[in-house]
């Protein structure tokens, strides 16, 4: 049975320093949920919070209607996956797999069934009867995922789980990872510091730093309307651009971005507070891909400084009018890549791009906020 | 991120038995010998006479003097011949190394004392090479006995430790190192003095602590070899045990004195090599090498000749066990009679030895396991004051415990003085750490995520340590076990203080033969302890799966 986990005002502490203050959330039943930051975000403490090795210093987590704080860890009917998968490395593969089920009053006859039920999940059961030491680590992993899933958990936690494989394997296990959560939809929650990885594998996903939740959404809604600028920077790669709106009409802005280049944007909304000056100052993330090379000398003024080809796509590192250096991505072309030197224009595809208050804190751009 | 909550579960308890354990056998002896030392029994006053008796008169400053000289001469010559030999063996392929590395470790797993009286045999005034030489040459072979004996005796008995520390050390440095330096311009000398030896330092003074310590508490060679030459350690049993004024508080005062000394050395020595400690761990390992002409015939002279010293003292004491014997001496051919005359005069102290080693094993294999996982899995004040505990016995030489405990449970309520039973607390006491180091170690390479994961299955506590937990210690349990093993055996200076004839053991059967001058039978018994040593040794390498002990 799957659970809904609502989290309220949660505090953790380490002595005097707060790790993570006030947080709030809800992940639903059946649900992929992520939390995504860099390192020292506080992901992996809640986490471990969630799955009762760390103390709850305030606030309350929900299981259903049930309030979980106080609950031993292994009564929390938790599946947990580590990061050094934590085989036990004297019990064969089938050891290790009907550990927790060996906890739990069945017959050998239902062990042995349930065992190889989960087996076949994963695609290892020939090596059923290997020891931990003869197993690769991509079949490590599977072995770990099976010995979390077999006890029938109401909640998956994952905490870095592909961070010991390498690049190809990596790909590899999180597309089997998500075929086997949604096969069992089991609500699963998952820990990376990597953005790629997050998206591939997440129904939504938290976007964390200091022990505070900047983002949460789909990974749709996160690259593509990220809540600030921190977001936008951890998410993908983008270039953040100042510049200034003012009113324009039919509600409207005008949008600067330096040496006379101009957008009317309509989808732009501030909030009251702000609404009162006619001109703002604002920062602007635009994504390499979100820049296109005009020909008729109109936009930005930019000069190349190094191109690099990567296949389908080129990437070029261009020096603006006002000496800040953007990386901008075209589709390769069949002509020549643009020399350095090479003086080029530049618009932004306006639709796409989003406009931050002077802080970074708050995106102006409609569909940002819910 | 490791929580730091405190957890009052079933190892709170655990912890706190053990706490009480070394409270009352460890610091409660240690207190008492403190009290002992600045209280007059007679008069009801505290002074600090004995002391001020101790620093006044030179017999007494002799005897430190000599423990100190004994000691860092012992230190430094066991460093200076244990590093070449030990870069030897790393560099150059020796033939037969394996079988060297496990002589070598044979030749110091015996009591020194045994080493001690086999040297008198062959250097002694009357030993066979003494006279061999001054009959063939006309030379009058120098005296072994006093410093000379002793230094001899204990270097080559530490050597050994030193060479193992050196050669762990070797193993974990990168071959790259040493081709980065010579890619500098460095060769030779110059590259050992810039590179070799600033990198087995932090080993250097790790091991040569472990020596200080060791020469400094051994009291077994001083008295069988030193004659007049009186160190601390004889001093110490000699006021204690000496039926015609015998001075229990004096004797508390001189162990008060070398216990602070030691200390002070000990941390010294800490302090020193935390500024130089690293870690290191090699990529390409260096590798030894076949050499060609003249070093390689010098490098397996130097290697083979220095095991065969090492080892003489031993076979020439197996060699006599089987000569036959008209009282104090050997005389031509031989016969099995000193075995005979072991087993059937002194047979109990084997079964003596056997009883009281298993029974100290049990219990320090029990508590080992207990302390190794509240020390490295629990960690708060309780478990940290255990840890320093733990290392007393490093810092108090056996003799001192011996007296300690005797001084504490002479009289009711804890009336242990005599019995198997305080044997036994003596031999938990300092052979414990050899099992909790190994123990801990490998539980320092579990990651805590597999205790996590037993309990995030369901497991209890005491499930996942049993389950889970204790089989992946399992080896270093019993590597470290084998040690302490070894060293119950072969331990003399606290059984000799705390014996009785019932509680007699194999060493101190062998040191009151020797003192007897039964020199058969006492080569008779050393013979049986070699063979079960080396049979344990044996065992313990196959096990562990290496070549070296760490002690």
């Amino acid at each position: 049975m799957s659970v809904t986990i609502t989290i309220q005002d949660l505090v953790k502490k380490y002595g005097d320093t707060t790790v993570i203050p006030e947080l709030s959330l809800e992940i639903k039943q059946g649900e992929f949920f992520t939390l995504l930051g860099p390192s020292g975000c506080g992901k992996t403490t809640l986490l471990r919070m969630i799955a009762g090795f760390n103390s709850i210093e305030g606030g309350t987590i929900h299981f259903n209607e049930r309030v979980i704080n106080q609950v031993e860890p292994g009564k929390r009917n938790i599946g947990m996956v580590f990061q050094s998968y934590a085989i036990f490395p004297h019990l064969t593969v089938k050891g290790n797999i009907a550990f927790g089920l060996e906890n739990r009053k069945l017959s050998k006859a239902e062990i042995n069934a349930k065992v190889d039920d989960i087996l076949k999940v994963v695609q290892i059961e020939p090596y059923k009867d290997r020891m931990p030491k003869n197993l690769s680590g991509g079949q490590q992993q599977r072995v770990a995922l099976a010995r979390a899933i077999v006890i029938r958990p109401d909640v998956l936690l994952m905490d870095e789980p592909l961070s010991n494989l390498d690049a190809k394997l990596r790909v590899d296990m999180r597309n089997a990872i998500k075929d086997i959560q949604r096969e069992v939809g089991i609500t699963t929650v998952y820990v990376t510091h990597d953005q790629e990885e997050a998206m591939a594998v997440s129904d939504r996903i938290a976007v964390m730093k200091s022990g505070v939740i900047q983002h949460l959404g789909t990974p749709q809604e996160i690259y593509q309307r990220p809540a600030n600028v921190f977001v936008a920077t951890f998410i993908g790669r983008t270039n953040i651009l100042a510049g200034s709106i003012t009113k324009a009409a039919g509600g409207s802005y005008a949008l600067q971005l330096g040496s006379g280049y101009a957008e009317e944007l309509s989808n732009i909304e501030v909030p009251r507070a702000d609404a009162a000056a006619n001109t703002l100052n604002v920062q602007i993330s635009v994504r390499p891909e979100e820049f296109i090379l005009t020909e008729d000398q109109t936009g930005m003024k930019a000069t190349i400084v190094h191109s690099v080809f990567l296949g389908q796509n080129t990437h070029y590192f261009v020096d603006l009018a006002s000496g800040q250096r953007v990386e901008i991505t075209q589709e390769s072309k069949a002509s020549q890549i643009l020399e350095p030197g090479q003086v080029i224009y530049l618009k932004v595809k306006k639709e796409k791009i989003n406009v931050y208050d002077a802080a970074g804190d708050l995106n102006y751009t409609r569909g940002a906020r819910l | 991120m490791r929580d730091t909550r405190k957890r009052f579960d079933v190892w709170t308890n655990i912890s706190l038995l053990i706490f009480v354990f070394y409270i009352l056998f460890l610091a409660l002896p240690l207190f008492t010998m403190l009290f002992k030392s600045v209280y007059n029994g007679t008069t009801g006053d505290f002074s600090l006479a004995y002391f001020t008796k101790f620093f006044s008169k030179p017999y007494y400053l002799n005897a430190l003097f000599n423990s100190v000289k004994v000691t860092v001469s012992v230190t430094l010559l066991a460093a200076i011949i244990a590093t070449p030999l030990a870069y030897i063996m790393a560099t150059v392929k020796i033939k037969g190394s394996s079988a060297i590395r496990v002589l070598i470790l044979i030749s110091s797993m015996s009591a020194p004392f045994i080493g001690a009286y086999s040297w008198i045999l062959l250097l002694g005034r009357s030993g066979v090479i003494t006279k061999f030489v001054s009959s063939t040459f006309g030379i009058q072979m120098p005296d072994i006995y006093g410093f000379t004996g002793i230094l001899v005796v204990l270097t080559l008995q530490m050597v050994p430790l030193i060479f193992m520390y050196v050669s762990g050390a070797l193993k974990n440095m990168d071959q790259s190192l040493m081709e980065a330096a010579e890619s500098m311009g460095y060769k030779g000398l110059s590259k050992m003095r810039k590179v070799l030896l600033p990198l087995i330092t932090p080993t250097l003074l790790a091991g040569g602590l472990l020596v200080f310590m060791r020469a400094l508490a051994d009291f077994g060679t001083p008295m069988l070899i030193g004659e007049g030459y009186k160190t601390v350690p004889v001093l110490i049993f000699n006021e204690f045990i000496s039926e015609v004024g015998g001075d229990d508080g004096f004797a508390a005062a001189i162990s008060v004195i070398v216990v602070l000394f030691a200390t002070t050395i000990f941390l010294l020595q800490k302090f020193v090599a935390n500024r130089k400690s690293f870690t290191m761990s090699a990529l390409h390992p260096i590798e030894a090498k076949k050499k060609k002409g003249f070093g390689n015939i010098a490098a397996h002279a130097v290697i083979y000749l220095y095991t065969l010293i090492a080892l003489l003292p031993q076979l020439y004491v197996i060699y006599t066990s089987f000569l036959k014997s008209n009282g104090r001496v050997f005389v031509k051919g031989f016969s099995l009679r000193s075995y005979q005359d072991a087993f059937s005069n002194i047979g109990g102290v084997i079964l003596n030895t056997f009883f009281l080693a298993i029974v100290s094993l049990i219990v320090i294999i029990l508590l080992a396991i207990l302390i190794a996982y509240v020390t490295v899995r629990r960690k708060n004040a309780l478990t940290n004051t255990l840890d320093i505990f733990t290392m007393f016995p490093y810092i108090v030489p056996g003799s001192i415990l011996g007296i300690a405990l005797l001084i504490t449970f002479n009289n009711k309520p804890l009336a242990l003085s005599g019995t198997a039973v305080i044997m036994i607390i003596s031999f938990v006491i300092r052979r414990l750490p050899y099992t909790i180091r190994s123990s801990a170690a490998i539980l320092h390479q579990i990651n805590d995520g597999i205790e996590e994961a037993a309990i995030s299955l369901g497991a209890s506590q005491m499930k996942t340590f049993f389950k889970i937990t204790l089989p992946m210690m399992l080896a270093g349990v019993v590597s470290g076990a084998i040690l302490s093993w070894i060293t119950i055996i072969t331990e003399l200076s606290t059984s000799i203080i705390l014996y009785t004839g019932k509680t007699k053991t194999v060493t101190v059967a062998i040191y009151t033969e020797v003192v007897r001058g039964n020199y058969g039978v006492a080569a008779a018994l050393s013979t049986i302890l070699t063979v079960i040593t080396v049979v344990s040794l044996l065992v313990f390498l196959k096990l562990s799966g290496q070549k070296e002990v760490s002690m």
